[in-house]
């Protein structure tokens, strides 16, 4: 039950906005899930569907088609308005929040950043983008544990995205279930950290597979740790041979020029 | 549980086609599912269930065809079976490999009436 206005959100996505209490907008509606209503009324309407006999009929559809079709909407519109969208993943605690934290006075002067933020519950992660003060949206879940491109496009809606921007979506921390929903990202962040076992790409291949960059996070640990960087990246690139690789720690700023330079040669390019 | 968003959409596809073709249930439903797409079958199956509940797809027996993965070897050519996306190449030994199949997740055909 969505705790704002006390409605039944049926599992369906909330948008909310630090700072605004009353702030929220439902997603789920939309996606058109569970509505088949016609069907229902007709019954309590007393009228007769008259079945006819069984056929066969060639469907082959993706499942995913209308993920993909909207998520290709979300592409063509990033494209049109010159917007970076990427979508940052990885599992709980890797520390997406803390590297855009840090990307974003990097950045400032030269490019605008606009941030979605996706997690089941909770503002925390938004509040943190929003006191450094660019756009932010929070996309709460609730049981869901994805992104998905409906979710991104109402929320993009709700921020006012510059032209030459970059849109940093930080997918709810989950290594399996993100893998599968496009959002029309231009490329895939995943996030790794020191603290998490080096075999990571080998147990999650999926979410390695179809990433376009590994940030390998927390490195100022590594002398404290038994983490082995080479045979993790090793693995990293046998799960996904076109897979970059870029190593850094959010918190003392070590490999953080590296992770610009990648960001700006993507945004120079827009 | 992106199974259950999965049967979710399987769901909407398929009442939307059974709909075109001016039918009001679907007793059937043939799936595709490579065994790399990230989706694991017998939890689809109990997703899907739930799912159709008041739908038209309501008690609609769902068949699912698993595809065993394929790759191409990005440096030798070579063609073969793979386990899953670490795959090396049995002809030259190189992790350089190309998923060809295996990540389908489709709906093949519906029975409707």
């Amino acid at each position: 039950m969505c705790d704002t206005c006390g409605c039944s959100p049926e599992g369906g996505a909330v948008l909310r906005k630090p700072g605004e209490d009353g702030y929220h907008v439902h997603i789920g509606d939309e996606a058109g899930h569970h509505h088949h209503h016609e069907h229902d009324h007709g019954h309590d309407q007393g009228h007769h569907h008259d079945h006819g006999p069984a056929r066969k009929v060639e469907v082959e559809q993706d499942v995913l088609l209308k993920n993909n079709l909207l998520a290709e909407r979300n592409r063509g519109w990033f494209e049109a308005r010159k917007v970076l969208a990427l979508n940052f993943l990885s599992s709980p605690g890797s520390g997406k929040t803390t590297i855009l934290e840090k990307t974003v006075p990097m950045l400032s002067g030269g490019w605008p950043v606009a941030v979605v933020e996706g997690d089941q519950q909770t503002t925390n992660d938004a509040d943190r983008i929003h006191a450094l003060g660019v756009p932010v949206i929070q996309v709460n879940t609730g049981t869901g544990c994805h992104l998905d491109a409906l979710m991104v496009q109402r929320a993009v809606r709700e921020l006012d995205l510059k032209e030459r921007s970059l849109l940093c979506i930080e997918n709810v921390g989950n290594l399996v279930c993100p893998a599968m929903f496009d959002l029309g990202e231009a490329a895939r962040v995943v996030v790794i950290s020191t603290t998490e076992g080096e075999d990571k790409p080998l147990k999650y291949p999926t979410m390695f597979h179809h990433a376009d960059l590994v940030l390998l996070n927390k490195t100022d640990l590594l002398p404290y740790l038994d983490f082995d960087v080479q045979k993790c990246r090793e693995y990293a690139m046998q799960v996904n041979h076109h897979l970059e690789w870029i190593e850094v720690s959010a918190k003392t700023g070590e490999g953080m020029e590296r992770w610009k330079a990648w960001l700006t040669s993507k945004l120079e390019r827009l | 549980m992106h199974e259950m968003s999965i049967a979710m959409s399987i769901v909407d596809a398929v009442a939307d086609r059974a709909r075109q073709e001016g039918c009001s249930r679907v007793t059937g439903v043939d799936l595709v599912v490579g065994r790399l797409s990230g989706v694991e079958a017998e939890s689809l199956r109990f997703c899907f269930e739930a799912a159709a509940r008041n739908t038209p797809v309501e008690g609609a027996e769902l068949l699912i065809e698993e595809r065993e993965p394929s790759g191409t070897c990005d440096a030798c050519g070579a063609h073969f079976p793979v386990a899953g996306y670490h795959a090396s190449c049995p002809a030259c030994g190189l992790f350089r490999v190309r998923i060809v199949s295996g990540e389908e997740l489709a709906v093949k055909s519906i029975t409707i009436e």
